[in-house]
């Protein structure tokens, strides 16, 4: 609204008066710099900001996408009877019997195999000193393959096997000559066998379903380690979460706000709830491992405990945003019901309470997805440290027995301090910021939708 | 029968009653609605309250006091002259309880009968073997007495669950009987079930003080234990110091603290002459070693020496830094978007910098180790960009601070926000119309009229960095040391939490008890700053109210 | 079309202080101001009347481009001051404001003390070299605003601690500590009780000796009291302007008639 680029002399000396408005004075454009100079710092401060959203999700995007493609290596493996059956009669106790060291062999020679059929060239000696390439697992698909198919032994079979996590790195840029000059497990040989069979098809980078659906590996295993037990984990805290917070905090709220006389009782609860919303978290943790854990005896890293603590922690955020919507609903709603003879009771759950509804709902939605993401309280309820490699067998095992959750998961990845790791925690945080998007986009949308004027 | 059992059925028991009572009200009123007080659904939903509330309330209370009971009364039938020297009551009893749960186990797992675990004895058969095959790890060979004990453990266990069945399911059906009895035509039973429900809406009100009530508990309980655990550790180092030579002779090297072991502190006794005890001295020194202890050095072995110091000043340290970004930031971008932005800038810079506000701190934790880090150090380290070797590693006060500073730009432009737009316009229509240009209106009038406002915000910015969690552990590394260096990595009393409470200590050794007592300092001192900070910003709201 | 005028306003050297020509304001679709024109005299009480909504605030705030403020407003049409133009590009609203003071309907002294509230203005625009120049800007504004007496012991007290009546006050002696050549006031004293109103309108009289002072009023007994002219606005149009022993004893305008006789409003 000013113009810089009227040069005039100043104002000459004199009384300040009958100046004309048509010449900028000195102390005018003075001023007028530092108007642009506070307006610029304050541009400068959201750029920071959105510059620092932005780096914090392209440095997500950029370590975390890889998570979603692994390498997996085909290859025909003969089920060779003289090792997997001696007895030739599929008794699957026999069968059992063979663990899975029997069946490293057999991986071994399909490797050589394959490279010999191919015609490569490889410096390694043979199929032992080549499954480096392959993951430790896949002698472990190889089996639970032969026991749940006990009449394909003797045949020929193709398999697709995991890669082990260098030669993925390799592919994916992690891993390079120089970084593994003193690495036991892998050589440049191996990597010259990569690049070959890479060539030939063999070894083929595909997308993830794993990672996605799979459970947690031992250290060693980074390419098989999946978030999918810890997403159920999750599921079982935040059903716990949404059955006690939501009634308890539409409960509480309509009381505070509907019904709580004025007197010392009530501040004392006002003061609590506005003091527990900043609490910092870690202290709910402490909470739970003394309360559920020491004094009530619950089982530890259970989605149940988990989900109660985070309850705990959610509430007052519920409380505050259910009293909001409560409060939006016009007094003249109440009285109108009040007038044609309906008790208060009847007024606030047949009228207040479906029209603040909507609100109530998006103020949960938002309260869950940041009980989702928190993972301090869990860390000490025992959520961090536990191997999540198994799926709940069921719907009580899915709240009592141990399990992890997605961002305790996240947090045990990363202390792994495996290269391989990293990458699945920035792929688990991409999964977890989907989840919270989802989430906040449902709020938003219901908010939309059901947004009243009065 | 087990509680879930207990607790279905009660429900069911109500859901019938429900039903029962609307029919039940009909048929007083021979089919006719309006003889009846209230509608029928309300003379159903008397019943199921009565049915539920009371066996419910008893299900909850027994639940609670049953462990109590029986653990105590166990405890007291273990004689104290079994307890190993370096052992305490306390530890036997966990025992007690782990094997005993073992044996529910291999009950329930089919691999002993019930009569086995009743009668089985430590000598006769190898219990531990037995309970390895259904999968229940004991880490020492089981010892009569403490056998014994769990199979007291068990009986009491058993015998209290079933009271419990009886006198839940009699409660539930004699509420039921009650409120059925009371089904008239002239009774309230809208007055009654409003008034349950209005109890029951102050019930969950009132949680938010249980929690409090809760949380102060837990830490009070654990803390005390801790500080009389470091009391009588404080006096045993006296102890041993005065009476050297004659332990020495005795050969008795005391480590743990001996309360609690009976035959100890009379060997102690009978050895020195010098009956054993903790005096308040001990508390005090114990209190001092803690709050001004400038060493922090756990080590599950004994002799630890837990001063908080160190980790007070990586906590301070770090919210400095954070809240020296997140402060100008957040201050700035709110008087940006609130006072200057046009309203698309707004719609977007508003909705994307609250983005940040929603990501979960793990998250951040991570881009602390993982990219701010290395990106530090690449700049400050060895061998840097700047050539100034002032960074050893990735984990740092600057990593963790910086990144906590970004976590915060959003709550503390949104606080200043509220607050910025809370000093009403006719104070800034008083400043343009003198002739002050937008800045000096901001810079003059809008914010020292907002300060009161801005220093609550800030403060509660403070309570926040100062309980933040993850990006700590992640990025302010483990060392808990005095340094002014802010390359240099420090810790917290929050990773200390953490790592003290996470991993396989013993929860009955000073060691984890600390986290308790760094937890009670947490709370207190966040809980001082936003009950400070909340007066504060009540108090600027009032102003313009 | 610019230039015709300011050979037309060179022309007229009276002592036209204001003046404004075909002025429409629009606050987004809403056309709040219909081509008014109207001149208004140097050292001259002039009253805005008419019932709420009129236009009469929205008029006074295009004086000193208040409007400017408030993102949806638009203002066309030509204003000057002494002859220039004061919507011209080169002119800054923040000068042009020193020049044209301000006083709100509700008092709004800026939480500082007293002596803070009025030194203010003076401060951001530099009008005094010293600080013992600041006391003597501060005490003779507050002298003119006839608060010198009940305030000079408390100098150093908030402003928000004084009464309504005082607070406004300060507030005009606020604005006259910046030496404004023209003095406009919106409903001053419609949040005043009685005796306060009676205090502001005597300092009114007072400052028509050195400033311009345009008021807005919805009271027409005030109008009467404290202005040589009056100006009648309806519905965003100008009815009627003409000196207020004219205005209220001879309406020319029907409309007029019927606002002062209380049968619109």
């Amino acid at each position: 609204m000013t113009d810089a680029t009227v040069t005039q002399p100043a104002a000459p000396g004199g009384a300040p008066k009958k100046t004309s408005l048509l010449k900028l004075d000195q102390r005018t454009r003075r001023r007028n710099a530092a108007e642009k100079r506070f307006k610029i710092y304050g541009m400068i401060a959201v750029g920071i900001g959105l510059v620092f959203l932005v780096a914090l999700l392209s440095a997500i995007i950029v370590n975390g996408t890889n998570a979603f493609t692994q390498t997996f290596v085909t290859m025909n493996v003969t089920l060779n009877e003289d090792v997997l059956d001696k007895n030739g009669n599929r008794n699957p106790a026999d069968i059992k019997k063979v663990s899975t060291f029997g069946y490293a062999p057999l991986i071994n020679s399909a490797l050589e195999n394959k490279v010999e059929s191919l015609g490569i060239e490889t410096l390694l000696e043979d199929g032992g000193d080549m499954r480096a390439i392959m993951s430790a697992s896949a002698a472990a698909q190889l089996r639970d393959y032969v026991l749940g198919n006990p009449d394909q032994i003797g045949e020929t079979i193709e398999f697709r096997f995991l890669a082990s996590s260098r030669v993925d790195g390799y592919l994916k840029g992690r891993v390079t000559r120089e970084s593994i000059a003193r690495d036991r497990n892998i050589s440049s040989a191996h990597l010259l066998l990569i690049d070959d069979l890479k060539e030939l098809g063999v070894v083929e980078r595909v997308f993830n379903w794993g990672f996605i659906t799979g459970t947690d590996a031992s250290e060693a295993r980074p390419e098989q380690a999946g978030i999918g037990a810890s997403m159920i984990g999750s599921f079982f805290m935040m059903l716990v979460v949404l059955c006690l917070s939501l009634p308890i905090g539409v409960a509480a709220s309509i009381y505070l706000e509907e019904f709580a006389p004025q007197n010392r009782f009530t501040d004392i609860i006002e003061v609590n709830i506005s003091n527990l919303a900043a609490v910092p978290s870690i202290v709910f943790g402490i909470l739970g491992l003394a309360a559920f854990i020491q004094f009530a005896h619950l089982p530890q890293s259970a989605p149940l405990v988990g989900g109660l603590v985070l309850t705990l922690m959610t509430l007052p955020t519920i409380i505050i945003s259910t009293r909001a919507s409560l409060k939006s609903v016009p007094q003249s709603i109440r009285d109108a019901a009040l007038g044609v003879g309906a008790s208060k009771m009847q007024s606030v759950f047949h009228h207040v309470l479906p029209l603040a509804m909507p609100g109530i709902l998006t103020g949960t939605i938002i309260g869950l997805a940041q009980a989702l993401g928190e993972t301090a309280p869990l860390l000490l309820i025992g959520m961090v440290g536990f191997i999540a490699s198994e799926y709940p067998n069921g719907i009580q095992e899915g709240f009592l027995d141990p399990n992890s959750a997605m961002p305790a998961q996240i947090f045990e990845w990363a202390k792994r301090a495996d290269p391989a790791y990293y990458e699945r925690a920035w792929g688990g945080i991409i999964i977890l910021l989907l989840f919270l998007m989802t989430m906040n986009l449902i709020a938003i949308l219901l908010r939309r939708r059901f947004e009243r004027r009065w | 029968m087990s509680s879930f059992w207990l607790f279905l059925i009660i429900v069911s028991l109500a859901v019938i009653g429900f039903f029962v009572g609307t029919s039940r009200a009909m048929s007083v009123a021979s089919g006719d609605k309006r003889k009846l007080h209230s509608l029928p659904s309300y003379y159903g939903s008397n019943i199921a309250i009565f049915t539920i509330v009371p066996s419910f309330l008893l299900l909850v209370i027994w639940m609670l006091a049953q462990p109590l009971i029986v653990s105590s009364s166990v405890r007291s039938h273990i004689p104290a002259d079994t307890i190993d020297p370096g052992s305490t009551i306390g530890l036997v009893m966990s025992d007690v309880q782990r094997l005993a749960n073992g044996l529910d186990v291999a009950v329930s797992q089919g691999f002993m009968t019930e009569e086995d675990a009743r009668s089985v004895q430590a000598g006769s058969s190898d219990i531990r073997a037995r309970l390895g095959q259904a999968g229940v790890v004991l880490g020492s060979s089981v010892r009569p007495e403490v056998l014994q004990a769990a199979q007291e453990y068990r009986t009491m266990t058993s015998t209290g669950d079933m009271l419990r069945a009886i006198f839940v399911i009699g409660i539930a059906l004699a509420g039921f009987a009650y409120a059925f009895r009371k089904t008239s035509v002239t009774f309230r039973a809208r007055n009654t079930v409003e008034k349950t429900i209005y109890t029951l809406l102050l019930g969950a009100a009132s949680i938010a003080i249980l929690t409090t009530v809760g949380i102060v508990l837990s830490l009070i309980f654990t803390t005390g234990e801790f500080f009389s655990i470091q009391a009588c550790l404080s006096e045993v180092d006296n102890y041993e110091q005065t009476h050297l030579a004659a332990l020495r002779a005795a050969d008795m090297n005391l480590q743990n603290c001996p309360l609690g072991n009976v035959a100890l502190l009379d060997q102690m006794t009978s050895v020195t002459g010098e009956t054993f005890s903790v005096t308040t001295g001990d508390y005090l020194s114990a209190f001092a070693d803690f709050f001004f202890g400038t060493t922090w050095s756990p080590s599950f072995g004994g002799g630890s020496e837990l001063g908080i110091l160190p980790l007070l000043w990586g906590t301070f340290y770090i919210s400095v830094i954070a809240l020296l970004v997140a402060v100008p930031i957040g201050l700035f971008a709110a008087i940006y978007l609130s006072e200057y932005a046009s309203s698309p800038v707004r719609a977007f810079a508003k909705p994307m910098l609250e983005v940040l506000a929603g990501i979960p701190t793990i998250v951040y934790g991570l881009f602390a180790l993982l990219t701010v880090g290395p990106l530090l150090v690449s700049a400050f380290g060895d061998d840097g960009a700047l050539g100034l070797n002032w960074m050893q590693g990735g984990t740092a006060v600057m990593t963790a601070g910086l990144v906590m500073g970004i976590m915060l730009i959003p709550f503390v432009s949104s606080l200043s926000d509220d607050i910025i737009n809370a000093v009403p316009q006719a104070m800034r229509d008083g400043s343009l119309g003198l002739g002050a240009t937008h800045s000096e209106t901001i810079r003059q009038v809008v914010l020292p009229a907002a300060l009161p406002g801005i220093v609550g915000a800030i403060l509660l910015a403070a309570s926040r960095a100062i309980g933040e969690t993850m990006i700590v552990v992640l990025g302010a590394g483990a060392a808990a040391r005095l340094s002014m260096n802010p390359f240099d990595a420090m810790t917290t009393v929050t990773a200390k939490i953490v790592s003290q409470l996470t991993g396989d200590a013993d929860f009955s050794s000073p060691e984890a008890l600390v986290a308790f007592a760094l937890g009670m300092t947490l709370f207190v001192i966040t809980l001082g700053l936003n009950v400070f900070a909340l007066y504060i910003v009540r108090k600027y709201r009032e102003q313009y109210e | 079309m610019n230039d015709m005028r300011r050979l037309e306003r060179d022309v007229d050297t009276s002592d036209i202080k204001i003046s404004a020509k075909g002025v429409q304001v629009y606050y987004g679709d809403n056309h709040a101001i219909k081509d008014v024109d109207v001149s208004i005299a140097d050292k001259t009480v002039t009253a805005f009347i008419g019932p709420s909504g009129c236009g009469k605030s929205t008029f006074l705030r295009c004086i000193n481009r208040m409007n400017d403020t408030i993102d949806v407003a638009r203002v066309e049409g030509d204003i000057r001051i002494d002859g220039e133009d004061i919507y011209d590009k080169a002119v800054d609203p923040v000068q042009l404001r020193a020049k044209v003071g301000m006083v709100f309907q509700k008092p709004n002294p800026f939480p500082k003390s007293i002596y803070d509230n009025v030194a203010y203005g003076p401060k951001i625009h530099g009008l005094a070299q010293n600080k013992a120049g600041l006391d003597e800007i501060v005490e003779k504004s507050l002298r003119r605003a006839a608060l010198w007496d009940e305030a000079k012991d408390r100098l150093n007290e908030p402003g928000t601690g004084l009464s309504g009546g005082q607070q406004q006050r300060l507030c005009i002696a606020r604005a006259v500590a910046t030496e404004p050549e023209i003095l406009l006031m919106d409903e001053p004293c419609s949040a005043l009780d009685p005796i306060a109103t009676a205090q502001v309108e005597e300092l009114i009289d007072e400052l028509r000796q050195s400033y311009s002072v345009v008021i807005v009023t919805h009271s027409m007994q005030q109008a009467a009291r404290v202005s040589q002219k009056t100006a009648f606005f309806h519905l965003g149009n100008l009815v009627e302007y003409g000196q207020t022993g004219d205005i209220f004893t001879n309406p020319q305008d029907p409309r007029t008639e019927s606002y002062i006789t209380g049968r619109i409003g």
